[in-house]
């Protein structure tokens, strides 16, 4: 196994790879171009990565350009998971039978995907990859929405939120179901690795990530993707709305390794109230309406339950 | 490295085992696979092959006939030789990826075992499946019989793989009628079959990781034409001489003769079936026993149905007056597939003919030497009489009052 990348601080981890370029169509603001650097920028080793169909795959590869330095494949909006295992299944094939180009190299694989393209029309793929243990990282660049066709719920949509198909109005609050817990999902597949992480919280993304690419078989991880666009805020603010996220419990930044063993990975000093994360953003103005607190009352219960049910598992150990 | 397999000269294999042989004597480097009858033994044999060491390739049998082209897909862009099968409903979940293999000029080979679509559900042989993916950009070869489907294998990654023509190939045959019929097949020795197809020479594959690629950009109104216009023009320009290059060179090596367009009996003939698959088999043993009675009788197999070989149809078509077009999947609202590509084609030519069209065998239904008798004695009705004088399309064997239409 090659050596994990030592980084010292935010500024030569900032710049120390420059494989994703600065030069492409994402919104200004936008958290899916912060969490593929994090990502890239945690290895020196060689990457085959793939891209579902989503805002990152349209906004890196138009055509006669890329702003991919690293080789990179895109097929649909579902199979981005399916393609890079078929690149890790060939480059075991060609190791073994001594056709490779570069021999001693031992690239890492990983598939860009958002929410819909994970929990939803390309949940199939993943769960058959995972079943599978192909040697692959997935990254959910999870904004909760579908963003590129223009902001239709996703099954991560969160309670509440006001989206082109789950629109709050005179007799709705919106999104009338919870988000998917994928995370529980994927480690039920017996991952070696599972995570979730942010983009705000650099070091602890790092570590992950590092931990991804140093166990053999398919690691999940779903990193929490603000969305100016969608979400409703000004693009300078993406790092202090994924803050919000982390500190009010929203977006719980923990691990589940082998499938089983869970550790929370940030325990905020002070921890937030729930509605200070949802008043930060346009998609859940509504939810501040006198008819509808007790959306935010169910936003906070859940939330709370959730925590307790995480440290009782992180205690547990099992 | 695997094992060699020795192999008597003829063998007796049904379709699916002489796909897979092929398969095996190739050497893929990575097969992603979904079972669906009756394709299912072509990927339960090389399965076998790879527990008993005489191939050393990836297998990954994934969740799904649409993950199975995803993967293939992956693994043909990261640079090795690829292979898959399926049939009917499993074709059709593939359908999206069709176009995405051929759109990224990947050469994944796919044997397709022809199968009825739903509903009502049916296993059995037709062509429906087959034209899902005629538009997909691959290239489609058609195979008769066992013999065909592991001779046209060889062909299909030897002109696959041609770096002018990078484009994915099915190989064809006929559910359970080809593929689970065990007939005598002449074998090459693993040896003589690697070398003819020869190894796998990447073309921009992303594990070259000096030289980083990128694979299935996006292009709008600005480029999309201009590549749908190239992959267009490579596969009417070029896959045709390279077809007829590796038929010359497999007659050479093995001295089984294939053409781009089947002829039998065409010579002075004044009528002819135009068909695929078993059908041919059928139709060249009628016109065989018509042609001794004294009747000008042919049949034209259709060898490739992609690139579609105009030039070689209108050939073959020279001096014939009636023609019957055998379609064997459901026209739904049309003509039959082969009916419309060959009046497209000889609307051109300068000749009359006079074109009917006649569906038969769906799901898996005989076509009958007596279907074919009555099929030719309409045929040379018409030519003697120079219009149609039957109904233009017909459907034959279907029980219950006789389905026609003008």
């Amino acid at each position: 196994m090659s050596e994990m990348k030592k980084i010292k601080n935010l500024k030569e981890f900032s710049t120390s790879a420059d494989r994703f370029e600065g030069a492409n169509l994402l919104c200004p603001g936008c958290a899916h171009s912060i969490i593929v650097r994090e990502v890239l920028n945690a290895t020196n080793d060689d990457l085959i990565l793939s891209a579902s169909t989503g805002c990152l795959e349209v906004c890196t590869a138009v055509y006669p350009y890329t702003s991919w330095d690293a080789s990179w494949i895109h097929i649909g909006f579902e199979n981005g998971s399916t393609a890079v295992a078929g690149a890790e299944a060939m480059y075991k094939a060609l190791k073994r039978k001594g056709r490779l180009k570069q021999p001693d190299r031992e690239p890492k694989f990983v598939s860009f995907a958002g929410d819909g393209a994970s929990y939803d029309i390309g949940f199939q793929w993943i769960s058959g990859c995972f079943e599978r243990g192909h040697n692959i990282m997935h990254v959910v660049l999870d904004n909760e929405v579908y963003a590129n066709t223009g902001g239709q719920r996703s099954s991560s949509t969160p309670i509440g939120g006001s989206t082109t198909t789950s629109p709050a109005g005179r007799v709705s609050y919106g999104e009338k179901q919870h988000k998917k817990d994928m995370l529980s999902i994927m480690a039920a597949h017996g991952a070696p690795y599972v995570a979730q992480v942010a983009p705000n919280k650099w070091k602890d993304m790092v570590k992950k990530i590092q931990h991804g690419f140093s166990v053999e078989g398919p690691v999940f991880i779903n990193a929490m993707s603000a969305c100016t666009t969608e979400w409703k805020f000004l693009p300078e603010d993406t790092i202090a709305i994924s803050d919000l996220a982390t500190d009010s419990l929203v977006f719980p930044l923990y691990e589940i390794i082998d499938g089983r063993k869970l550790n929370i990975t940030y325990r905020p000093k002070n921890v937030i109230p729930v509605k200070d994360y949802l008043g930060a953003q346009g998609r859940f103005k509504h939810l501040f309406k006198p008819e509808n607190k007790h959306v935010l009352d169910e936003w906070q219960a859940r939330v709370d339950r959730d925590w307790e049910y995480l440290q009782r598992r992180e205690e547990a150990g099992v | 490295m695997a094992d060699k397999m020795e192999l008597r000269d003829v063998e007796v294999w049904d379709g699916n085992m002489a796909a897979s042989q092929a398969l095996r004597q190739v050497q893929i480097d990575v097969v992603a696979a979904y079972p669906i009858t009756p394709s299912t033994p072509i990927v339960e044999n090389y399965g076998n092959y790879l527990a008993n060491g005489y191939v050393d390739g990836e297998f990954i049998m994934v969740e799904s006939e649409h993950a199975a082209m995803s993967g293939c897909i992956g693994a043909s862009a990261a640079g090795g030789r690829v292979a898959t099968a399926t049939s009917s409903q499993g074709f059709a979940l593939m359908v999206e990826t069709l176009y995405q293999a051929s759109g990224m000029r990947l050469p994944i080979i796919l044997n397709v075992v022809n199968r009825a679509l739903a509903a009502p559900l049916n296993v059995n042989g037709d062509h429906s499946d087959m034209y899902l993916g005629r538009d997909s950009g691959w290239i489609q070869l058609d195979a008769y019989n066992p013999q065909q489907a592991y001779d046209l294998n060889f062909i299909a990654f030897r002109v696959a793989e041609d770096h002018e023509v990078r484009l994915p190939c099915m190989v064809h045959q006929d559910g359970f009628l080809t593929s689970h019929t065990a007939q005598g097949v002449k074998t090459l020795d693993d040896d003589t079959a690697y070398n003819f197809v020869g190894d796998f020479k990447p073309m921009n594959d992303m594990l070259d990781l000096d030289h980083p690629v990128t694979h299935g950009v996006q292009t709008e109104e600005d480029w999309h034409f201009e590549h749908k216009a190239r992959q267009h023009n490579d596969l009417m320009t070029k896959v045709l001489p390279k077809i007829q290059a590796a038929f010359n060179a497999f007659e050479k090596l093995t001295g089984r003769k294939y053409n781009i367009v089947e002829t039998y009996n065409m010579e002075e003939a004044e009528v002819a079936v135009v068909c695929m698959g078993t059908s041919v088999e059928t139709a060249i043993e009628v016109s065989n026993e018509l042609r001794a009675e004294g009747k000008k009788v042919g049949v034209i197999g259709i060898r490739v149905l992609r690139p579609w070989p105009f030039e070689q149809i209108v050939e073959a078509l020279k001096g014939v007056k009636a023609i019957g077009a055998l379609d064997r999947s459901s026209p739904n609202g049309t003509f039959g597939m082969l009916y419309n590509e060959l009046a497209g084609t000889l609307i051109n030519c300068g000749e009359a003919k006079v074109l009917t069209n006649y569906v038969y065998g769906l799901g898996g239904r005989d076509l009958t030497k007596v279907h074919l008798r009555e099929i030719y004695a309409e045929l040379l009705a018409n030519a003697e009489a120079g219009k149609p004088t039957t109904p233009m399309q017909q459907l034959i064997g279907v029980r219950g009052p006789k389905i026609s239409f003008h």
